[in-house]
């Protein structure tokens, strides 16, 4: 499953500047896998040691919060875009 | 404890309520027992953070100057607190306010600013605040003669706001014993400013900076000022010391001073609070101030959803709102 995925600027470093980047998964958890084994490190920063996603940081799917949806669990299709949010308004990459 | 009477000050403008905050001890576990640990109170700013002193600061120091006058609108971007501020200082001396702001800013914020009558253009949430720094300098950059662009980030009244009043209370306040000063760098206004007033009283008052340990955080107002938009306004001679604060951190510290001292902090207060006590670990003896610049009640609607429903960090939002990036309009 093709999907796009929207980089925030403080995360453009871990992919070389890039503010999309497309990848192949069938939920958000593969995608986040996926993502990190492309550009290392990515999963730290989305996620906790326990895996969870970190509280200030959100994934939109199709401009929908996962946190409405089934979270990590949340499936994916081709053609769908996933955004990756900083919860908080401040900083930048 | 008990409950005294002291003067309470009669005001000619709200304005005038800005600055003058409390310094209050604090008891937060691990600090050593000869260490005394004071927290700077910015809440008690009349728009609610330490940035009030450095809105009225820039907007009167515009009028000084001729570049704010009458018909001429406020504009600067800020995720949050300056903008109320500006609302708030604008609104009092009756200028149009316009503020440029990512669209992931908080709730609270937005909702404030909308109340003192502020018009607010939004920008990309993926760009954070530097994507509303470069959009509010397009809009002045288009309709010079229209604005008055605070520039938070760039102007000098900023840093001049806490040499003259922030500096100067800390001073006070306690009673010239003050021996390290703790803050987090957003624009870095108060770090700088406040270091120079205390330096120049002092020079071996010890500034500390804290700042988030990656460019991606949870620390509303503060910069990683080595992925950032340096502020023009900036000086790293200011502080001695840089500690890297991890958001989760910040977070527990604001829980750990709510139950030691019953203080409702904001997030980056809570990164001042943290590296204030790894400061405090390593002395004997000494007097540390941390700013502490908002409180909590700006940040229920996360807290909520982060002991959200599910009982996990990733509980579900408090509000309808918070659903879609896209969904809302500018107003």
């Amino acid at each position: 499953m093709a999907v796009k995925v929207q980089i925030p600027a403080p995360l453009r470093s871990l992919t070389g500047g890039q503010s999309e980047v497309e990848v192949d998964a069938s939920d958000v958890s593969g995608l986040i896998d996926r993502l990190d084994s492309r550009h290392r490190g990515l999963k730290e920063r989305l996620c906790d040691a326990d895996g969870n996603l970190r509280s200030y940081v959100r994934i939109f799917v199709n401009d929908e919060d996962v946190r409405f949806l089934k979270e990590k669990a949340t499936p994916l299709k081709t053609g769908d875009t996933v955004a990756i949010v900083p919860a908080i308004a401040g900083g930048r990459g | 404890m008990s409950l005294t009477l002291s003067p309470s000050p009669v005001l000619a403008s709200i304005l005038e309520a800005i600055g003058h905050t409390p310094l209050v001890r604090l008891r937060l576990p691990g600090v050593p027992q000869r260490v005394e640990l004071w927290g700077k109170c910015e809440w008690f700013n009349p728009g609610g953070s330490v940035k009030d002193r450095a809105a009225l600061s820039i907007v009167e120091e515009g009028e000084r100057r001729g570049a704010l006058r009458p018909g001429r609108t406020i504009i600067d971007s800020s995720s949050g607190n300056t903008a109320v501020g500006l609302a708030l200082v604008g609104r009092a001396k009756g200028y149009p306010v316009e503020l440029v702001m990512p669209r992931s800013v908080g709730e609270e914020r937005l909702r404030l600013c909308r109340a003192y009558g502020a018009r607010i253009v939004f920008t990309d949430a993926l760009s954070g605040s530097d994507g509303a720094i470069v959009k509010a300098r397009e809009m002045v950059s288009a309709e010079p003669d229209r604005y008055f662009y605070a520039d938070q980030y760039r102007n000098p009244a900023n840093v001049l706001a806490h040499y003259r009043t922030t500096g100067p209370e800390i001073w006070d306040q306690t009673g010239g014993r003050v021996t390290h000063f703790v803050g987090g760098l957003g624009t870095s206004g108060t770090v700088v400013g406040v270091s120079r007033f205390l330096r120049e009283r002092n020079p071996r008052v010890r500034v500390v900076a804290a700042e988030p340990d990656h460019a991606l955080h949870g620390l509303e107002g503060l910069k990683h000022m080595a992925s950032a938009l340096v502020p023009e306004i900036y000086d790293p001679q200011a502080h001695d010391e840089k500690l890297a604060v991890v958001t989760e951190d910040a977070y527990a510290v604001c829980e750990e001073t709510l139950r030691a001292d019953g203080l409702l902090v904001g997030h980056s207060a809570g990164a001042a609070l943290w590296a204030a006590r790894e400061v405090a670990r390593t002395l004997g003896s000494g007097t540390v101030v941390a700013l502490l610049p908002d409180g909590g009640e700006r940040y229920l609607s996360a807290r909520e959803t982060s002991r959200g429903g599910r009982g996990g960090p990733q509980g579900p939002p408090s509000s309808e709102s918070e659903r879609g990036i896209h969904s809302r309009a500018s107003a």
